[in-house]
């Protein structure tokens, strides 16, 4: 068993919104070990990356508010003062951003926005910064490192700032790296190539990672465990052979059936109907989802739905799952994808 | 890129060739001439100023008159000033250092309340702070500059007499001297103070709203992730990036300053370039006109060549070739 190194209990991240607060991310307790990937799943809105940057902290102080606790290296986080939490992140806690073209400082050359995680986080001289950052550039995959080094992010392609990007994460080996969607800007054959290299630096760091994405496909590419959020909350959590094979609540089992899927002769996809409920008026008594799939009857829901633990590690919230059916007559499309790895 | 400043400067020429001609044309267009104000005069023979205007070519079609004035203006020659009886060129030496120590100070003044109000402002943005430099911002904007800089004439060179309230340097001292220059300094100061105080405001609210687009961008929250310490992320990443504008924007600013000299040079009644402008209009003394009007204009050209220099010195996005 790996140790761990993120313990995340009873986090709750509220936004203000004129006068109240309202959580985006509600209770959300989960672990993270080393050399693992904890993929947090959703639609947009569900409250995925406000737990990310809540994480990192990076929430605009003055209208957010996190409680709960964040343990890493035996402190909480959420305890940490700005001075002490700049020692935690980039250092410790690495974050791959979606977009790498707005992350990187337009004026800055790639070089200096990797030695700049350096100039904070290690005692390297100039010549040492500049030969860890050209080995970094080597590292993720770079052809000419010595040139990209001194080039600016508008000069290079998506996939190669991506990498950049990654090299900035990985700088000073951080013992986790969060990454949010970091594939959903890039065209399919980068993702793979950015994906494989994220799973390449794992086997040599044992860093954990939280990947967060929307893309179901790359969770079962390479992921260990899935956590699926919806409306700040986790609906279902357990390992990624579990949730494939076994999904049981509503929201996974839609958002399985949406995959388009080149061997299942469906004439349609399947589509989820309805929006995650704004944070400012849902209901947080009742089970979050039940607006989306009005033909179960009210009674199958739960009132403050808790998490069922259904099988070994894994975990499905309110009880509606029992009773839920796809009202569409197509049938359930199989997932097959965790068998063929 | 000296092949783009050379090729900037080739596209020059025919926009000062037609700039020329609108100018002249309607510098001619305007009634009377330099010799009207004699006709009033008992003394002067209404024959003889015909003679003198026959003499002066003022008789001849407007495109024989332009022909000559371009002709001689391309070697450097703009005519003899009717009023001053000098050349033009000696008329305007004197008038353009002045003109432009004037902008230069303007310039100094304005940056110097823009930038430390601007990052305050952007920075802290909704606090007390902000509300009152944009409160000043609104103030500025809404303030006639000829009346602000009466205000200040009245309370700073007439009620505390702290500032000669006209003139560029005290006739009393001696060029070259240091005395000479702390005048110059003294006399440049109300002016400049004026037109900077009212000008400042648009770059102030600039430099804010650039910083504040700038630190929701994600640049700032990468920054942020690698633990830069706050006051870092504002100086490497914020402010480099919201500076950009206002950097390309100092060409225009300085061409700005020179041709809206006119007002804040005629209440100072400072002899720059706007206060002889204004005098050789009512004087109908076309020559100096139009030799400022075109100086003006090449000086609009200039700006621009060089707010698109300091765009791709600062902005490694834009490339000039």
């Amino acid at each position: 068993m790996n140790k761990a190194i993120l313990k995340i209990e009873n986090l709750t991240t509220s936004f203000r919104i004129g006068s109240n607060y309202h959580a985006a991310v509600d209770d959300v307790s989960f672990t993270v070990n080393e050399n693992e990937i904890v993929a947090v799943v959703g639609e947009s809105g569900c409250g995925k990356s406000a737990l990310a940057l809540s994480i990192m902290q990076l929430h605009n102080k003055q209208r957010t508010k996190s409680e709960g606790t964040i343990n890493y290296n035996g402190q909480n986080l959420l305890t940490l003062n700005d001075t002490q939490m700049n020692k935690v992140r980039g250092k410790e806690l690495g974050m791959i951003f979606q977009e790498p073209l707005t992350a990187l400082n337009p004026l800055m050359t790639i070089g200096k926005q990797i030695e700049e995680n350096l100039d904070y986080h290690t005692s390297l001289s100039k010549d040492g910064k500049k030969k860890r950052t050209i080995e970094l550039l080597t590292q993720v995959g770079i052809p000419y490192p010595e040139r990209t080094y001194k080039q600016f992010p508008h000069e290079l392609s998506g996939g190669m700032r991506q990498r950049a990007m990654i090299s900035i994460a990985i700088a000073c080996n951080p013992a986790l790296v969060i990454a949010d969607e970091p594939t959903t800007a890039l065209d399919v054959t980068i993702q793979a190539q950015i994906l494989d290299l994220l799973k390449d630096i794992q086997s040599r760091t044992k860093m954990g990672i939280i990947l967060i994405t929307h893309d179901l496909s790359v969770v079962a590419e390479v992921a260990d465990r899935i956590i699926v959020m919806y409306a700040g909350q986790v609906v279902e959590t357990g390992s990624v052979k579990e949730i494939f094979n076994n999904p049981l609540h509503p929201y996974t089992r839609s958002l399985l059936n949406s995959i388009p899927s080149a061997t299942h002769e469906k004439n349609r996809l399947h589509v989820i109907e309805g929006i995650v409920p704004s944070i400012a008026k849902m209901d947080r008594v009742g089970c979050r989802f039940q607006d989306r799939i009005p033909w179960i009857p009210k009674m199958a829901h739960e009132q403050r739905p808790q998490l069922h633990e259904v099988a070994e590690g894994h975990f499905v919230r309110c009880t509606c799952y029992q009773d839920f059916y796809f009202q569409a007559e197509g049938d359930e499309s199989t997932h097959d994808i965790t068998q063929s790895r | 890129m000296w092949k783009f400043i050379l090729r900037r400067f080739l596209v020059m020429i025919p926009q000062l060739f037609l700039l020329s001609l609108i100018v002249f044309m309607m510098a001619k267009a305007m009634p009377g001439d330099a010799l009207s104000g004699q006709e009033i005069n008992p003394r002067a023979n209404p024959a003889e100023l015909d003679r003198i205007r026959e003499e002066l070519g003022l008789n001849d079609p407007w495109y024989q008159q332009y022909a000559r004035w371009a002709t001689n203006a391309v070697q450097g020659d703009f005519g003899i000033s009717y009023t001053h009886k000098t050349p033009v060129t000696d008329v305007i030496e004197d008038r353009l250092w002045n003109t432009v120590f004037l902008a230069f100070v303007t310039l100094i003044f304005t940056y110097m309340l823009a930038i430390p109000l601007g990052i305050l402002s952007g920075r802290y943005n909704d606090t007390w702070i902000d509300k009152s430099v944009t409160g000043y911002s609104y103030l500025g904007f809404g303030t006639p500059i000829f009346i602000f800089a009466l205000i200040m004439l009245f309370i700073f060179g007439f009620a505390l007499d702290w500032f000669p309230s006209g003139g560029s340097v005290d006739s009393k001292v001696e060029e070259g001297t240091l005395a000479y220059f702390v005048s110059k300094i003294n006399h440049v100061i109300l002016p400049a103070l004026s037109t900077a105080l009212i000008a400042t405001t648009s770059t102030i609210q600039y430099l804010r709203n650039e910083i504040i687009d700038n630190k929701i961008k994600d640049y700032v929250r990468t920054a942020r992730s690698k633990g830069v310490p706050e006051s870092n992320v504002y100086s490497r990443h914020i402010l480099r990036n919201s500076f950009l504008p206002i950097a390309a924007f100092l060409g225009y600013e300085i061409t700005g300053l020179i041709g809206g000299s006119v007002i804040i040079e005629t209440i100072f009644s400072y002899p720059g370039l706007g206060q002889l402008f204004l005098s050789s209009v009512s004087l109908r003394d076309f020559s100096v006109v139009t030799a400022i009007v075109m100086m003006t204009g090449f000086a609009t050209l200039l700006g621009t060549l060089l707010s698109d220099i300091i765009l791709s010195a600062v902005d490694p996005r834009i490339r000039i070739e």
